[in-house]
């Protein structure tokens, strides 16, 4: 019998890769809090692991360079924030929602990295048998 | 790993807020410097700031986006210009021109500037501790 990674580790290493570029974005949202005509973007990570469904209606694509959102796995999953008060610059970043989801998307890192810890440590005793 | 984006976003957000700390030091201290023509005269200068994507991909993705200074811009606001005959650098009509900066929104601006700087550094802060977590991994 050989040890399967990916049926050891379930979801969690998909967690950890989402939630390190999520934590890109919201970097890119802070470092860029004063630049004019900046939006701020955010994914919903939860909506990915889940395995959201492709939506149910198409684009209709009459150009050969037409972008169809179906299958476009990235684009069209990475969302643009709605902003509680817009500043006049055309800036939508607002730096104390910023910093929360920051935050919980820091946390929420550290839970998947201490699952998949708690894993390795439960392979590890397996294999030693003691 | 990818993450190491974060420090060049976060390093670029703390290049353009410390450019723009410098300028607003360097009109708060020009803020009373005197001249006798216009264009001699100490102008406020104000940084601008863009968005700029890190690579090909983060265009397409728009995942990491570093701070852009795309330049200084002197403001355009009207020069302060007094009556003042004794004064030793008056002009021959008897006016001095004082620069067209504004204290209150300079101190302002600081305190943005720096609370911003601030917001990078915590940013820094926490994805360093993160990836030590993450190269502890299993052990």
């Amino acid at each position: 019998m050989k040890i399967s990674f990916t049926n050891a580790l379930g979801l969690h290493p998909q967690a950890l890769r989402l939630r390190a570029r999520r934590m890109e974005v919201l970097a890119s949202n802070l470092a860029n809090a004063d630049t004019p005509n900046y939006k701020a973007r955010d994914f919903d990570v939860e909506r990915l692991l889940r395995g959201e469904p492709k939506p149910k209606v198409p684009l209709k694509t009459t150009h050969a360079g037409h972008l169809s959102l179906a299958d476009d796995s990235q684009n069209g999953r990475l969302l643009y924030r709605v902003p509680q008060q817009a500043a006049l610059d055309g800036n939508t970043v607002e730096e104390h929602i910023e910093q929360a989801k920051f935050a919980e998307n820091a946390l929420r890192y550290q839970a998947s990295l201490r699952f998949v810890n708690g894993k390795f440590a439960g392979l590890l005793t397996a294999l030693k048998g003691e | 790993m990818s993450s190491f984006k974060i420090f060049d976003v976060a390093g670029s957000g703390m290049n353009a807020q410390m450019l723009r700390l410098n300028l607003t030091a360097s009109n708060l201290a020009n803020a009373d410097s005197v001249s006798s023509s216009i264009e001699q005269t100490y102008k406020s200068r104000q940084p601008v700031f863009a968005a700029r994507f890190r690579d090909a991909f983060d265009r397409l993705h728009g995942t990491a986006t570093e701070v852009r200074v795309l330049g200084v811009v002197e403001s355009p606001a009207p020069l302060r210009m007094e009556y003042a005959p004794h004064h030793p650098m008056a002009n021959e009509d008897g006016y001095i021109f004082k620069p067209n900066v504004n204290p209150v929104e300079e101190l302002a601006n600081m305190i943005a500037a720096s609370r911003a700087y601030q917001n990078n550094i915590e940013v820094l802060n926490t994805a360093k501790e993160l990836m030590i977590q993450t190269l502890r991994m299993g052990q």
